[in-house]
């Protein structure tokens, strides 16, 4: 005797959302509209006072979104989850629901430069500090962790450098702390990896790339896997003591197990209001459909990508955990067996100014700041995601100056390798000049 | 709010408001291996309506502590225990599922405490599958997996939780296995394959009673709430469309909106 409960292709599909209740559309509406009718006052006042659920106004929830949200619930085995307007708007707001001024957070210094900047630079602006820890320094995070931390926060895969934090023994430091592991799954997708399985407690996506795939909107969302006991210390007082804002309701007595998403939408929905267009969700929704099958060819281009860029002459070194030699690699095959992803960076032979020529000269490829569209994406980090950062801090996050961070695309492999090849060629000619 | 029965740390949810023992008291039990966390969607609503509400947790389940409670007559007389234990004289009872095992039980033993009776999902006996009642026994999460299968309608299945972003069957899920699913499903699994009273106290129930059903309920079919409801003298019994075993959840709204109807017609406030 088996559960019949449905699977993960047929949840990319369904999950979150019912025809029946919805004039029969197979399609999800677009529920273009700020605000939704009342009954009556008593529906309204039940509403506001989260005593039944349903929409108030599209910034709280919108059906749409909803549909979205369940969605990825679904698929990452959760009990909740909130969409928010990017992947960074996901991660403010998961800090801001688990941290008050004078709180803490150990980081794994890995991280899209945007998020490392949020960290290091905004969060401080609130009171919250944060300690960096290499994301293999898996004892450095235990190290790290302060009277006043309130959670470890990381990458599974670094970006850009793709090295892997150990999440099954960074969530055994994160339990015996007592604080939740947050995990931002944005380059493995539920398809390659669900952290709820390997320890993580919170995950957030940048809906943006992979889950969408087709790189027209701009979505992110917080996960709960309502695993984490909120009430087993006293360091999370907003989410166990009476809060004033809902008539001392006590979030992690009446939620339980949906008690922080509860609590991000009901606050941080409200007060900081950083919601999803209906339109956004739903182009999202579109991606979504297909997720399985984008990441087969996603992992199976850049496996052959990775062999290819291993025996250039112009390459100097290649990091993506299915390389021979990588030291996560190990790890990689326990925690993503499917497939690591298609982020690979490389170091050019000639340093900055082969990198430049480099990605002046793929036409295929596209030049910009994104990852995980449908088409073959490449960067040269230094100078574009991670410029804000000093050198120091570019060293400590492991960036050179000669990394292109590549996303491998959809297109036909041999495609891709041509237009590398007139790129590569248009890198050696700077250096042929310097010699003569 | 935390209080002891019998000397033993008993949690219930208030629905958000202070407990008042002078206001009417409203008793939920929840089902097999669940807690107060399931009533969220009932409870909020009475308890800022003028009613005191208790979401209890049934020893050894949620955040109450104990052992769990063996039988569904040991489970139905501790419910009465712990209406005294708050200082109220009388409630009204909404069970779940075994809660209804359970709310009857308290019927039967407690009459005089209680003023009406809510069934939700119920039937007069809940003879457990063998093989699943052996893998809760277990602890093998696989039998959490399959309740949550058999507890969702069709619909359910495919979520559309009326609280935004909420995916139901994760939710249940988590529910039960914040436990060691021995102790707690595997004990309640085992008390409702073991009762076999309910029809004979159901036909001497004589009471305001209402019967929630779920027109797809796969754990306790249609048909046996029905016979359950035919048993009970005037028993109102509504059937909800296109909805499973945990219409609490599935049909949130419906569910509220019957329930609501009949408090307030039955146990109103003065």
């Amino acid at each position: 005797m088996d559960p019949k409960t449905y699977k993960f292709d047929t949840l990319s599909l369904h999950a979150g959302y019912q025809p029946s209740k919805n004039a029969g559309s197979r399609q999800v509406p677009i529920y273009q509209t700020t605000s939704y009718m009342f009954d009556d006052v008593d529906h309204a006042a039940a509403l506001f006072n989260l005593e039944r659920g349903g929409h108030i106004y599209s910034r709280m929830s919108n059906p749409t979104v909803q549909v979205l949200e369940e969605r990825v619930c679904a698929l990452e085995g959760g009990t909740a989850a909130l969409a928010t307007a990017s992947g960074m708007s996901a991660i403010f707001l998961t800090i801001m629901t688990l941290c008050n001024a004078g709180d803490h957070m150990v980081v794994s210094s890995q991280l899209y430069g945007g998020t490392v900047n949020l960290f290091r630079l905004t969060l401080p602006k609130f009171g919250i500090k944060t300690t960096f820890v290499k994301p293999r320094d898996t004892e450095g995070f235990k190290k790290a962790i302060q009277p006043n931390t309130k959670g470890i926060f990381g990458e599974l895969v670094g970006n850009p450098g793709n090295e892997l934090m150990n999440m099954p023994e960074v969530s055994n430091i994160a339990k015996e702390a007592g604080i939740p592991l947050i995990i931002d799954s944005t380059y493995q997708t539920p398809y390659l990896c669900r952290p709820f399985e390997h320890g993580a407690d919170l995950v957030v996506h940048s809906l943006t790339k992979w889950m969408s795939g087709n790189g027209s909107s701009m979505a992110g969302i917080l996960v709960e896997g309502g695993t984490f006991d909120w009430m087993q210390n006293d360091k999370f007082p907003s989410m166990t003591e009476p809060y004033e804002g809902y008539h001392g309701l006590s979030f992690a007595e009446e939620f339980g197990p949906t008690a922080f998403t509860m609590m991000a939408r009901a606050e941080g929905m409200r007060d900081m209001g950083p919601c999803l267009a209906p339109q956004n969700a739903w182009n999202i929704l579109h991606g979504i459909e297909t997720l399985s099958l984008r990441m087969e060819k996603h992992c199976s281009n850049a496996l052959k990508m990775v062999e290819y860029l291993s025996n250039h002459e112009s390459v100097a070194w290649v990091s993506h955990a299915s390389a021979p030699g990588h030291p996560d690699k190990e790890l990689a095959e326990k925690i993503l067996p499917k497939g690591t992803g298609s982020m690979i960076a490389f170091g050019i032979k000639g340093g900055k100014e082969a990198g430049a020529a480099f990605i002046n000269n793929v036409k295929l490829a596209s030049h910009l700041a994104n990852v995980g569209d449908a088409r073959t994406l490449v960067i040269h980090p230094a100078s574009a995601t991670h410029s804000q950062m000093d050198e120091a801090t570019l060293k400590f996050a492991g960036l050179s100056h000669d990394m292109i961070r590549l996303s491998v695309g959809l297109e036909d492999f041999e495609d891709i390798v041509n237009d590398f090849e007139d790129g590569f060629r248009a890198a050696k000619k700077p250096r042929l000049v310097a010699n003569k | 709010m935390k209080f002891k029965v019998r000397g033993i740390d008993t949690f219930a949810s208030t629905g958000g408001r202070p407990f008042d023992k002078n206001k009417p008291l409203i008793v939920f039990v929840h089902g097999s291996g669940l807690s107060h966390m399931v009533w969220v969607l009932q409870t909020r609503y009475f308890a800022f309506r003028g009613y005191s509400v208790l979401a209890v947790d049934l020893p050894g389940h949620g955040l109450s502590s104990g052992e769990s409670l063996k039988t569904i007559e040991e489970m139905g007389n501790w419910v009465g225990d712990a209406i005294e234990a708050v200082g109220c004289k009388q409630a009204s009872l909404v069970g779940h599922s075994q809660g209804c095992l359970v709310t009857m039980e308290c019927v039967a033993q407690h009459s005089e405490k209680i003023k009406t009776l809510t069934l939700m999902g119920g039937a007069s006996a809940i003879p457990m599958n063998p093989e699943l009642l052996s893998l809760a026994e277990e602890s093998n999460p696989k039998a959490v997996d399959l309740m949550m299968d058999f507890a969702h309608g069709p619909a359910g299945h495919f979520g559309g939780h009326p609280v935004p972003g909420l995916y139901h069957l994760n939710v249940g899920s988590m529910i039960v296995q914040n436990k060691e699913i021995k102790d707690t499903l595997g004990v309640d699994f085992r008390a409702c394959d073991n009762y076999k009273n309910g029809p004979e106290i159901a036909k001497k129930l004589d009471l305001p009673t209402l019967s929630i059903l779920g027109a797809q309920d796969r754990m306790c079919r249609l048909k046996d709430g029905k016979i359950l409801a035919d048993y009970i003298k005037g028993s109102e019994v509504h059937v909800i469309e296109n909805c499973g075993h945990m219409m609490l959840l599935e049909e949130a709204d419906q569910t509220l909106e019957i329930l609501k109807k009949f408090i307030l017609e039955n146990d109103p406030i003065k």
